[in-house]
């Protein structure tokens, strides 16, 4: 009941954090200097077709009234149409979705499956060669700039090795449709040469986009590691003569782990900022891509609609973060 | 000045700390010397299309980009741009950012709920995306690009001189200096604030690297000063449709952006560790 309470109070806490950042990205996309309409319009058209768009688009009405409307429209799931399309902007983002949840999931599995055996081996063999071999790794993957890695990998596994795919996220046919990403689809439907091709395809994005998270994930196990060590219960266990790996994969890892869980909401923002970029170095269908192409061509709906659905999303996660860690450590609900 | 000299004394002791100093110090040299180390120190406004995208050579140290220009010059040339907009940037956010988390920190009040609420709203979005919305709406220029970072960073020092705040005033020296009549804005700069300088400086310098992260991905994305700027995320942009010939033409300006920003990062990490000896090496929030 009381942990029910607490759940209702986070998640109307964030509320407010919601409606704070729509303000702040309406005011950004209205302080612009150009005249969106005249852009839309085109250099040929009367004074009489600029102010019947603009009547069209309601950017006549004063500003507070367009906010208001703009909310109405969002509480409906609309956010509004792209200036250049005019498809809807929602449908777009949903349409764009699997793919970046796709490369996502793929680059989260990535850095937890390598992230966390190394951040307990760094730990276990503090400051040996590996360790410090570690270190170079883990501080360099938050060094490097994630187009340029991507650029990099291109260079040389796609284009001089040819190895890898260097852009898109299939060859060929794409699977029948089912959750929209490849890999799963073509799973599900036993289509292997598709499956083969998306998975080939996904590997150097995901790598790149895993890199900086890895580095995180990397540091958060090690110090986790580090902490639990030195802790009674491994005094006792080791004293009772358990074997090393058991005590060091299963009890201290366990342990390790709570603090390297609570900060998914950190990853999921690293890659989440990362797919922007990213998605664009490998032509890479999804939000960030979209994104980046609505940015070039200025329209503001569109550039409106993904960072408060990228907000959104974000404030999502850590809130849900945010309940986990109060399930997985009690002792935070007294706060 | 012996808290300064503590602090040199203690980098020099750290190997690592004192690589993130050094490559720091080499960035600022190629900032400030630019016109004496370059090459061709013309070629950030020259165009030579006859020497366009030659390889690395005795010449041209670094290769030739597609217009011809030497790139190791106008790398040197970059460094100023890289600084500059890592300074002002990094310095705008903690102009803004510290006194509103010291002010929300010290008093408790509806008034610092809602700075602290402010912050939070800023710190929702990846301050990549942020950035990028901001750049495209004000346009491309090197002050719009700063401003962006600036606005996108500031509520990072917010958040965090505000959590030490709070964590110090049941403190026996603040309480006591209230309890002898101290002004609150004298217990907040006198005795606040130099207990929280030191995750403010670790925080300076960690935020140095992230800002010239980011603001390479702008000018990769188009977003950042207008050619012929020398803008390293700019130059990698432009040399990708001459890859894989021209690879000297990416991995240049890539790998001075990686170099820098590890400096800033290794030293970040030092002065954590010489600074903060309750977490060694340990992690904390990134950024």
């Amino acid at each position: 009941m009381k942990l029910l309470v607490l759940t209702l109070k986070r998640a109307l806490w964030f509320l407010p954090t919601v409606v704070g950042l729509i303000i702040i990205t309406f005011i950004i996309s209205r302080i612009i200097p150009a005249d969106p309409v005249a852009l839309v319009a085109g250099d040929t058209a009367t004074p009489a077709q600029v102010a019947a768009l603009r009547a069209k688009l309601g950017l006549d009405q004063p500003l507070p009234m367009q906010l208001l409307n703009y909310f109405e429209g969002l509480l409906r799931g609309d956010f509004g149409r792209s200036l250049f399309t005019t498809r809807p902007i929602a449908d777009d983002l949903m349409h764009r979705l699997p793919a970046t949840i796709e490369l996502t999931l793929a680059a989260m599995l990535f850095t937890m499956v390598v992230g966390i055996p190394l951040g307990v081996i760094s730990a276990m063999r503090r400051n040996s060669l590996l360790d410090h071999a570690l270190r170079v790794v883990t501080v360099s993957g938050l060094a490097i700039a994630s187009f340029w890695l991507g650029i990099m990998l291109q260079l040389w596994l796609a284009m001089q090795w040819d190895w890898l795919p260097l852009a898109g996220r299939i060859e060929g046919f794409k699977p029948t449709d089912i959750t929209g990403m490849y890999t799963v689809d073509s799973l599900l439907t036993g289509n292997w040469s598709a499956f083969a091709s998306a998975a080939a395809h996904l590997i150097l994005p995901a790598l790149t986009l895993a890199f900086p998270a890895l580095a995180t994930v990397v540091r958060f196990t090690r110090a986790g590691v580090l902490d639990v060590v030195q802790s009674n219960f491994v005094l006792y266990e080791r004293a009772m003569g358990f074997p090393p790996v058991l005590i060091t994969w299963k009890y201290i890892l366990r342990n390790a782990l709570i603090s390297t869980v609570t900060q998914i909401g950190l990853l999921f923002g690293i890659l989440l900022a990362g797919t922007v970029v990213i998605e664009t170095v490998f032509n890479w269908p999804g939000i960030g891509y979209y994104a980046v192409s609505s940015i070039l061509l200025s329209d503001y709906n569109a550039i409106m609609g993904f960072t408060i659905w990228s907000g959104v999303i974000f404030i999502i996660v850590n809130l849900l973060v945010d309940i986990g860690h109060t399930f997985i450590d009690p002792r935070e609900s007294g706060a | 000045m012996r808290t300064l000299w503590f602090l040199l004394k203690k980098l020099a002791e750290d190997r690592v700390a004192l690589l993130g100093f050094v490559l720091i110090l080499l960035l600022v040299l190629a900032a400030v010397l630019a016109p004496v180390l370059a090459t061709h120190p013309g070629d950030v406004l020259d165009l030579h299309p006859e020497d366009r995208l030659l390889g690395p050579s005795g010449t041209h140290f670094l290769g030739t980009d597609r217009m011809g220009s030497d790139i190791y010059s106008r790398l040197l040339f970059g460094a100023r741009i890289t600084i500059l907009i890592a300074v002002i940037a990094v310095g705008a956010s903690l102009i803004i950012g510290v006194p509103i988390g010291l002010i929300a920190g010290y008093y408790h009040t509806w008034f610092s709920d809602l700075l602290m609420r402010i912050s939070d709203i800023f710190l929702a979005v990846p301050q990549v995306v942020l950035a990028i919305a901001i750049a495209q709406t004000l346009g491309p220029s090197l002050p719009n690009v700063i401003l962006a970072l600036s606005v996108t960073y500031w509520p990072w020092f917010t958040r965090l001189v505000y959590a030490e705040t709070r964590s110090l005033q049941n403190e026996i020296f603040i309480e006591s200096s209230i309890a002898l009549g101290a002004s609150p804005w004298r217990v907040i700069l006198f005795h606040v604030l130099p207990s929280v300088s030191s995750p403010i400086i670790v925080r300076t310098s960690i935020g140095m690297g992230f800002t010239i992260l980011t603001a390479a991905t702008l000018g990769f994305l188009g977003l950042g000063p207008p050619p012929p700027t020398p803008e390293w995320g700019r130059m990698i942009s432009e040399s990708r449709e001459f890859l894989p010939q021209a690879w000297w033409y990416a991995a240049a300006p890539g790998m001075a952006i990686f170099v820098v920003v590890m400096g800033f990062n290794l030293l970040g990490d030092g002065l954590r560790d010489i600074l903060d000896p309750r977490i060694r090496r340990g992690a904390r929030d990134e950024g």
